[in-house]
């Protein structure tokens, strides 16, 4: 399963978010959403800064509890993992780094490196693996943790602005590896604010602005023509309020 | 003060002459303190960083009393487990008292808040930069304590090195439950006192500067694995 084998697109249970909320001492910082994702699709999460995406994400990936509503997988829970903007990588060797997610997942020790090379290999960073994985770079971090969530074989993988910080080589790369993860029947929820990043991947497109969902439609749609007006400015690169 | 300055001399010529009775001393003194920092460390690691990851009734006052004890004097503690190992002490079938053993006990009891403590800390704090990615992974709250430990080890290492600063250097507790017998429980801290008591000056510098060799030595080796660690590791 941790090789190219498509996993069963039919059989990953729709995610329901049911009126979710999520308020903090009071404070309202995500509106109650409706949301229904299904199916082996890309979702982009769009909006400007404290729009609620960061959030909508740990809630529905499970980080956070939300204070309202709730999230519902239909059936089973799925294998999930999640890539951060920011990395938490452990302080050991990439490979370690690595060989540790398979250890806690319970694949037998004899297997755990040759799978852990193996993934090393296939997101480019085979010849680093005996190097400290806090002392790679941005790109290669960002690397490693999805060479990490692949080593999970997740049927639903989110991603929080992975790219924020990388260049544009770096963000290359973790788009084609998004790319792989989806091949191989993953369902991929993923943030950005980029509208360029957004139209080169996304199949559907969750707008958020202010704490609250405005859209749900597929990527056409939102692209030509954006129901809100928060969405309209918004792919106009305006400031949207 | 030409007999300070003899002194001075007479105790560089006993260690680097490396004189039976002084190398005895400082010999028993390593045994001791290291013996009790390691079994601490066995216990005040795993239990700091499971105060770290665990929520419960009680904890805000453990975590008070843990720092307190951090403080505890160690004529206290000497004291507390004279009573439990004297003849009459619940103990007190064991015949440890007036033996290594007892001062290996003692210091336990000195390091074991100080480790706990400071694990605790270092352990929370790395955990709050690693909370969310390893619930995402699914580690247990069991599992996260050795990952944590091991994460957290040069910072740890310091503490344990902290550790073994106060149990080397504590003169109250090994006084009282060691009995400072000449060549079973005498120990550099209770040499200097008795020696400089009966006025052998050259002996007790002597040992005193071994001993302040010793800390220099152990925060030496404290600095550079912090910094070594930095550099590796990032």
């Amino acid at each position: 399963m941790n090789e190219m084998t498509p996993l069963d697109v039919t059989a990953i249970p729709p995610l329901a978010l049911e009126g979710v909320g999520f308020a903090h001492r009071g404070q309202p910082l995500l509106h109650p959403v409706d949301l229904r994702l299904e199916g082996c699709r890309r979702t982009l999460v769009m909006g400007p800064n404290g729009a609620g995406k960061s959030l909508l994400m740990r809630l529905a990936h499970g980080l956070l509890v939300p204070t309202g509503g709730h999230v519902r997988w239909e059936g089973r829970l799925p294998r999930q993992a999640m890539v951060f903007q920011r990395p938490v990588l452990l302080r050991r060797s990439a490979l370690a780094n690595l060989t540790y997610v398979l250890a806690i997942n319970g694949t037998p020790r004899r297997h755990r490196q040759p799978l852990a090379r193996e993934a090393l290999e296939r997101f480019g960073l085979a010849a680093l693996e005996a190097r400290p994985a806090r002392v790679l770079s941005g790109g290669e971090q960002q690397r490693l943790a999805l060479a990490r969530a692949w080593l999970a074989a997740p049927e639903v993988l989110f991603l929080d602005e992975p790219t924020a910080a990388l260049d544009p080589a770096a963000i290359k790369a973790v788009e084609d590896a998004v790319l792989d993860f989806h091949r191989r029947g993953t369902r991929v929820v993923m943030t950005s604010h980029d509208l360029h990043q957004a139209r080169r991947l996304a199949d559907d497109v969750v707008f958020l602005c202010g704490g609250r969902l405005l859209e749900h439609t597929s990527a056409t749609d939102f692209f030509t023509a954006p129901a809100s007006r928060e969405a309209r400015a918004f792919i106009r690169g305006e400031l949207v309020w | 003060m030409p007999d300070d300055a003899n002194a001075f001399q007479t105790a560089l010529a006993l260690i680097l002459g490396l004189d039976p009775d002084l190398i005895g001393i400082v010999a028993l003194s390593l045994q001791v303190s290291l013996s009790a920092v390691l079994i601490a460390a066995l216990i005040a690691l795993p239990l700091g960083a499971a105060i770290a990851l665990w929520r419960f009734p009680g904890r805000g006052v453990l975590i008070v009393v843990l720092n307190a004890l951090m403080g505890l004097p160690p004529v206290v503690a000497g004291l507390a487990v004279y009573l439990l190992l004297s003849r009459a002490g619940p103990l007190g079938e064991l015949g440890l008292l007036f033996t290594p053993g007892a001062m290996v006990i003692a210091q336990v009891i000195l390091v074991l808040p100080i480790i706990a403590a400071l694990t605790r800390q270092q352990v929370e704090e790395l955990h709050g930069d690693y909370r969310e990615q390893l619930t995402s992974l699914g580690v247990s709250r069991a599992r996260r304590i050795p990952t944590l430990l091991w994460d957290a080890r040069f910072g740890l290492a310091t503490v344990m090195l902290a550790g073994f600063g106060r149990a080397s250097a504590e003169v109250g507790a090994v006084m009282i439950v060691g009995g400072n017998i000449d060549g079973v429980t005498r120990v550099m801290t209770t040499a200097i006192v008795l020696e400089t008591s009966k006025g052998d000056l050259p002996l007790a510098l002597g040992l005193g500067i071994v001993l302040l060799g010793l800390v220099a030595l152990v925060n030496a080796a404290a600095h550079l694995i912090g910094e070594s660690a930095r550099r590796r590791l990032g």
